[in-house]
């Protein structure tokens, strides 16, 4: 292969990706990279492409299966009415956060971040956060209502619900916790990006614009809130502002074209885009238009921020803007010292698109701009990467993401000083890996 | 001219349909529902008391309500865990729970503390109606509500030991929480102003 010249645009061996990929390079990293899956199939890659040579020559009267793996010389089995992913992939699955209390049927499942690839999350993966448990609900008998300062108060069933017209949108969805081990422990603890940053995923989401419902309901002017309520044991109810239902939020019905699962509110959830995980109410019940809000129990507590003077602040909504590299990221292990590698990573916003984000392989002295891979969508999960060649050395990989309007991420101490030393809501600081010598990949406070 | 006519028809069909499009209301399926449904549902209570029931509930019949039915999730005194600590203030640290910091490291959700935190007593009672005990939501009686309310409201020495809530009195309990409260909402440097009402 005719070997190019390669433009570095930072420090630690960040590449201009626009030279890797002419050089070739590019194309032979998926066989470098062992631990860290990357998707460059279908290259001209060499080394896959040559057989062994060590294997004896074949007769040309011996059948040719003679040295093909079993699969190759059997007929396949049968496929199933549902799809599941192959039994070889059974290692990537959600993980339960046993820091929650369990009793209580409150649980906290992580998506496993860092072996998606492209910005949609898998329903089955998706994470999910419950505090009452999954309701098991028959969609014949569940009714969605609409009452308080409206003109005619109204109930729904769900044949009546799909006749409506309804719309799409691929959006992110988090949990304000998401990320909170780095918020309030005061060491980096060494786990996973599925660990530390597991509370995010992104889906195509379908239903009715609430704003129709509302409307057909007939909100009344001194209407300001909405309070919203699931239908699962514990009721789980949070109040909203009309403002925003009106704008963009949705009764969501589908999830990646089909049905929600169960665990993410079948058969219908509030959808607020860019907005905390906890106010998309899942199994969605009830919507009660009011003047005010209800301060219910999660928007009283668990769901609050306590800033640095003692205040606590209430109603924090947007999401904002936040990134991660997810390869590599903490516990993996690169599997060879001075070889090439892609940087991959995820960027949201709760306030709209992502405009551009940063990478510095030098632990933050020198940046380069990062590749956004389209499409870039509004309040949507954006893929970003950036060639790397590691030197061997220990170093420091951060990413820092910047959307539409401006607004970026802080540092770690930034954010620390305008919260308690306990909140660990919200927390959307610039996301430190360190890279050991031995390849080890380390959660780490830059 | 002949064209001209055919022209001119098609464009008052046109016309036509659209009028006709015009006329044709937007989808409503909605139902129309009852007093009575919307009576049956409507269980959210607010902070001044808007929609408390009828009933009245003393401390003490919440001390023994809450050794039976709380404490195995709550702890003996509301502070133990696992699940959300019902009394004292908030935070890592305290001198009159040293032991907290160590219970935290089990369970992070114990820095926060429903007597501390929590801006209206009246949430109490709307939570423990619609999701307490956990394993059978809903099986409380509105004055075993407002027993429990009031018991958690004398843990944090909000309410005397002798004391009785119902819907007048609930409301009148001040908070701790409330003069830390400051509103994320409308937002200060919002992108998007004009959805900030």
């Amino acid at each position: 292969m005719k070997k190019a010249a390669l433009d570095f645009v930072a420090g630690g061996g960040l590449i201009e990706r626009r030279s890797f990929l002419r050089s070739g390079l590019g194309f032979t990293v998926a066989s470098m990279m062992g631990a860290l899956p990357v998707a460059h199939a279908g290259a001209a890659t060499p080394g896959v492409a040559a057989q062994p040579s060590s294997r004896p020559v074949t007769p040309l009267d011996h059948p040719i299966g003679a040295q093909l793996p079993a699969w190759m010389k059997t007929a396949g089995g049968a496929d199933v009415a549902y799809g599941m992913p192959s039994p070889h992939e059974k290692l990537v699955v959600r993980k339960a956060k046993e820091d929650a209390p369990q009793n209580a049927g409150f649980a906290v499942w992580h998506t496993p971040i860092e072996t998606q690839r492209g910005i949609v999350t898998p329903s089955g993966l998706h994470f999910s956060v419950h505090h009452n448990g999954i309701p098991d609900i028959d969609p014949q008998r569940h009714q969605l209502i609409i009452h308080g300062l409206v003109e005619r108060p109204l109930r729904f069933d769900m044949e009546r619900l799909l006749r409506y017209p309804m719309i799409s949108n691929i959006q992110f969805l988090e949990c304000s916790g998401n990320t909170a081990a780095n918020a309030m422990s005061p060491f980096a603890r060494d786990d996973s990006c599925q660990d530390l940053f597991g509370q995010v995923s992104c889906a195509e989401w379908t239903g009715i614009p609430l704003s129709t419902l509302l409307r057909e309901a007939g909100v009344k002017s001194s209407a300001k809130w909405v309070i919203a309520e699931g239908a699962d044991g514990g009721s789980h109810t949070r109040s909203l502002p009309l403002s925003k239902l009106m704008d963009d939020a949705i009764i969501a019905i589908y999830q990646n074209g089909e049905r929600l699962r169960a665990s993410q509110g079948y058969p219908m959830r509030l959808f607020v885009p860019g907005w905390e995980g906890n106010v998309n109410v899942k199994w969605l019940h009830r919507l009660e238009v009011t003047d005010g809000p209800a301060h219910t129990k999660d928007e009283s507590g668990l769901y609050s921020e306590v800033l640095s003077n003692g205040d606590i602040e209430r109603f924090t909504f947007h999401m904002d803007v936040k990134s991660v590299i997810t390869h590599p990221s903490g516990n993996q292990v690169l599997p060879e010292a001075k070889g090439f590698y892609e940087i991959s990573g995820l960027a949201w916003s709760g306030y709209g698109k992502i405009r551009k984000v940063e990478v510095s392989a030098d632990n933050g002295k020198t940046w380069a701009g990062a590749r956004l891979h389209g499409p870039v969508l509004d309040k949507a999960l954006t893929r970003f990467s950036i060639p790397w060649r590691w030197d061997g050395s220990s170093t420091t990989l951060l990413s820092r993401a910047t959307d539409e309007h401006g607004r970026t991420q802080l540092n770690r101490n930034q954010w620390k000083r305008k919260y308690a030393m306990h909140s660990f809501n919200h927390y959307n600081a610039v996301q430190a890996w360190k890279i050991n010598r031995n390849g080890k990949v380390e959660n780490t406070y830059a | 001219m002949r064209k001209f006519n055919v022209l001119a028809v098609a464009l008052g069909w046109v016309a036509l349909m659209n009028l006709a499009w015009a006329q044709i209301p937007a989808p409503s399926f909605g139902v129309p529902l009852s007093d009575a449904e919307i009576k049956q549902f409507s269980i959210t209570v607010f902070p001044d008391g808007r929609n408390l029931p009828e009933g009245r509930g003393s401390v003490s019949q919440g001390r023994t309500l809450f050794q039976n039915q709380c404490a195995v999730c709550h702890g003996a005194n509301g502070i133990e865990g696992p699940s959300a600590r019902l009394a004292g203030s908030d935070g890592f640290f305290s001198i009159s729970d040293p032991l907290r910091f160590m219970r935290i490291r089990k369970y992070p959700l114990l820095v926060l503390s429903v007597g501390a935190q929590w801006p209206y007593a009246t949430s109490i009672f709307d939570y423990v109606r619609r999701a307490m005990p956990h394993y059978a939501p809903k099986s409380l009686k509105n004055e075993e509500v407002y027993a429990l309310t009031a018991y958690i409201l004398h843990l944090n020495e909000l309410l005397a030991k002798d004391a009785v809530l119902d819907r007048d009195t609930l409301p009148t309990v001040v908070m701790p929480g409330l003069s830390r409260t400051v509103s994320g909402w409308p937002e200060k440097n919002s992108p998007n102003p004009e959805m900030a009402q």
